[in-house]
């Protein structure tokens, strides 16, 4: 596959794509790890939901 | 499941658990199809493999409207239905939704230097779409500055509904006035002007990054009910220790 003389724009609006999706999704998955930590901490230090249910489990 | 049964945060976050996996897989199934095309789609006779931009500056500013329509519903959820999952629907979209825009604007950009010989125009087509990216950043701001999220929720409303009105401004700016970006070819009256060599991988792309946002929009979701019992447990706790 040839890209010709503008192959350097081409790669590097996929590139870019790639990069921000990668971070958007990494952010995503990161900050689901960080609100289910901080929910179990704070159910392990004895606080829990009025309906006594788990606020982890879905 | 009903549709109310959805108004209920934990009856979501099962949902939520169920489909997620699914529509994760879907997702890079249609965008692997989707890149696979776009590789091997032909040059353009004008554009040459420049063309091969367009499968990805499109979706991002297809997406970067139809975001702010879904978050415009949501404001409407908040203002009118008072749903309690409206507000968490549209503050989790707008990240996402500044994300597609950026990309939008920057691939835009990357296709219009070697198409146009210049990398920004300031067109009607342009800049709306780069007001659409600040008030992206704006409403994002808004949430981090209001403490009480149910008072940042009326606002960001309010502020969503009224850029609303950038939406058909986006979207007539090329009929409108007399831009440098060109008038639209795939959603339009008498059908597309695109060849079907270039209208499939376009078509794929499209519906794959949509799936994309839907899946990434469940996901952040999810996250901010959690956040907000994080913050509800931690004004449980702090009550605790007062009394």
């Amino acid at each position: 596959m040839s890209l010709g003389p503008y192959a350097s724009f081409i790669v590097t609006s996929y590139a870019l794509v790639a990069l921000v999706l990668v971070i958007l999704i990494g952010w995503i998955v990161l900050d689901y790890r960080n609100q289910t930590r901080r929910l179990r901490a704070l159910e392990e230090s004895g606080v829990i939901r009025r309906s006594g249910r788990s606020a982890v489990d879905l | 499941m009903s549709l109310i049964d959805l108004a209920n945060p934990t009856k979501f976050l099962a949902l939520t658990a169920r489909i997620l996996p699914w529509l994760t897989a879907a997702t890079a199934i249609l965008l692997a199809i989707g890149l696979y095309q776009s590789a091997a789609a032909p040059d353009d006779y004008q554009q040459g493999a420049t063309v091969k931009i367009m499968f990805i500056h499109v979706p991002n500013a297809w997406l970067s409207m139809f975001v702010w329509g879904v978050m415009s519903l949501a404001a409407l959820g908040t203002l009118v239905w008072r749903h309690p999952l409206a507000d968490v629907a549209a503050k989790s979209a707008a990240p996402i939704g500044a994300a597609f825009t950026f990309l939008a604007l920057v691939t835009g950009s990357l296709w219009g230097r070697p198409m146009w010989g210049t990398y920004w125009q300031w067109d009607a087509r342009l800049t709306s779409v780069l007001i659409l990216f600040l008030m992206y950043l704006g409403l994002m701001a808004l949430w981090r500055a209001v403490e009480d999220p149910s008072r940042a929720a009326r606002a960001a409303a309010v502020l969503t509904l009224v850029g609303a009105i950038n939406l058909p401004i986006i979207k007539f700016s090329v009929d409108w006035w007399n831009t440098l970006h060109q008038p639209a070819s795939v959603l339009r009256m008498g059908g597309s002007t695109l060849d079907r060599a270039f209208l499939i991988p376009l078509l794929v792309m499209a519906i794959a990054f949509t799936l994309l946002f839907v899946t990434l929009h469940l996901a952040a979701m999810r996250n901010e009910i959690l956040r907000r019992r994080v913050r509800s447990l931690q004004m449980m706790q702090a009550s605790q220790k007062a009394a």
